[in-house]
């Protein structure tokens, strides 16, 4: 599904974020990306977003090149791509139920999908009852739920989660990681970065390990181990 | 789908103008005082050309006639006159219709009236007033009026014809208007430049504000255009307010020099001319407020798309 091909990605200042980095992602895994911060988890996701350029290599999904698409093909491409932050990047002038209807606007459904999904999707994280309320007035786990909502909502073929736990209490870390195994449960393909040792042992699937730029051990039903 | 796409971005640019009221008060003030520096400027503008107007009006000629001129010979003098395709207006000023005039022009006046019934006949000779359809237009009447008199055996009847006199002060008047007149567009061009940049930088502003929202809508997969619409239907209505806020503004202004404006002799009571072209003005205040709007978050927005 998702394949990287000696990417390396150099910055302006001269640092290696990535260096010849291989690996696969097969459809319906969940992989755990570990690593001490500045290990290049976050260039990572930000590469197969098509946030950022590699140096070096090339990074496709089923058979498109991310980086040789063109602006409109890139749009696409991220509808098919769900994300999830550490800092939720819920847009604050819209309600729950706005900004996970934006996604499926932005993706061009029709007025009748939106009212028919966005509900649907609140409810499977625990929000119907808050679909009206701003993020200001949501607490950090339901503003995350909102996030993994509008990241679900136009069911991508993959979900990239960036720490999205990273700011959020025990109780709601666990609920989080159990709604993400639902979701890969259902089919799709998760991507999730994090420092976070229980949930790495908790989910108990693929990790990959980054070390100062490099992979430094991939393990099909791994360990946080540094 | 376009119909549906264009509907919503109107109502999520209209969501965002209302939901966030402070940064959308600041814009609009801004462009409310762009929009009536721009206005004021016109308005000066449209003072100094009507006084132009109103002088060059003022420009006439005047042909005096000797004393016992019969009525006939007048007559016959403004008919010739009237065949010149130049001249746009032949006035016949009997000596009873001079003596009226000029006794209601000095009707404050006691002695200059006093002096006049002193005289006891009337001193006031009768005249053609003859106006031209293009002031420039004077010098080749005036020939043909001494040609025509001449060729008709009209010499002898003509006393006077005054022109030149006129002519000096109203050129010099012309030139300096035309000079202040050229000076206030320059002025007024130099500030319409400083308050769009103003503008510009508000609204630059306004879009910072956004900037993280704007990246978060890039990669849920906005297209370009979808992310643009709210921001530009935005910068519309910030200028739609503005340009009625702006005409709401000029109304007391154009009030308060209006009479000023008249007694000035431009010929022009700016109040009447705002309140006659009220709705041309509120088309145009709107129109280019809404098309800087537009235009300022369009160029602003740019700067965020890049991801």
């Amino acid at each position: 599904m998702l394949t990287f091909k000696n990417v390396t990605k150099l910055y302006h200042t001269g640092d290696t974020a990535i260096k010849e980095v291989n690996m696969v992602i097969k459809p319906k895994e969940f992989v755990s990306i570990v690593g001490h911060s500045g290990a290049g988890k976050t260039t990572l996701l930000k590469l197969i977003l098509g946030e950022e350029t590699p140096t070096e290599g090339e990074i496709t999904f089923e058979d498109m090149n991310i980086h040789k698409l063109k602006r409109k093909n890139i749009n696409q491409y991220r509808r098919r791509v769900g994300t999830i932050f550490q800092d939720f990047r819920l847009l604050p002038d819209k309600t729950a139920y706005e900004n996970v209807a934006f996604a499926m606007e932005a993706a061009g459904r029709t007025d009748k999908e939106i009212e028919e999904d966005v509900p649907h999707a609140l409810e499977l994280v625990g929000l119907k009852h808050k679909s009206h309320n701003f993020p200001h007035e949501l607490s950090g786990g339901e503003k995350q739920r909102v996030a993994i909502a509008r990241a679900i909502v136009n069911q991508p073929d993959m979900i990239i989660a960036d720490e999205p736990t990273g700011n959020l209490d025990p109780v709601n870390t666990y609920e989080i990681i159990q709604l993400l195994k639902k979701i890969n449960d259902l089919g799709t393909t998760i991507l999730l970065t994090t420092h976070n040792v229980g949930v790495v042992d908790h989910v108990g699937k693929r990790v990959i390990t980054v070390k100062d730029g490099k992979l430094a051990l991939d393990s099909v039903e791994g360990k946080y181990i540094l | 789908m376009i119909i549906t796409k264009l509907r919503r971005t109107i109502k999520s640019g209209a969501v965002s103008f209302w939901r966030n009221g402070s940064v959308s008060l600041a814009s609009v003030l801004i462009l409310t005082v762009t929009l009536t520096v721009m206005a004021s400027i016109f308005f000066s503008g449209v003072v100094l050309s009507s006084t132009l107007n109103t002088i060059k009006s003022k420009v006439d000629v005047n042909i005096y006639f000797a004393d016992g001129t019969d009525e006939k010979s007048i007559y016959e003098v403004q008919n010739l006159i009237k065949q010149n395709a130049d001249v746009a207006t032949v006035d016949y000023i009997s000596r009873e219709k001079a003596l009226e005039v000029f006794k209601q022009r000095h009707q404050d006046e006691d002695a200059t009236l006093q002096a006049l019934s002193e005289i006891g006949d009337n001193p006031l000779p009768a005249s053609l007033n003859v106006k031209a359809k293009d002031p420039s237009k004077y010098d080749a009447i005036v020939t043909y009026i001494n040609q025509v008199a001449r060729n008709n055996d009209k010499e002898k009847i003509i006393s006077k014809i005054n022109y030149t006199k006129n002519k000096e002060a109203i050129d010099s008047l012309s030139r300096i208007i035309n000079a202040s007149n050229r000076m206030g567009t320059m002025i007024g061009i130099f500030f319409i430049l400083v308050s769009i940049l103003i503008t510009f930088n508000t609204v630059r502003l306004a879009i910072y504000i956004f900037r993280e929202e704007i990246a978060v809508m890039r990669l849920v997969g906005a297209s370009e255009a979808y992310i643009k619409g709210p921001f530009v239907t935005v910068g519309i209505l910030y200028g739609l307010v503005s340009g009625m806020l702006s005409v709401i503004v000029l109304l007391p202004m154009t009030q308060a020099i209006g009479v000023w404006t008249e007694k000035l002799g431009t010929g022009i009571n700016l109040f009447s001319y705002y309140q006659d072209n009220i709705v041309m003005i509120i088309i145009c205040a709107t129109v280019s407020g809404a098309i800087l709007g537009a235009i300022s978050s369009f160029l602003a927005i740019r700067k965020y798309l890049k991801i």
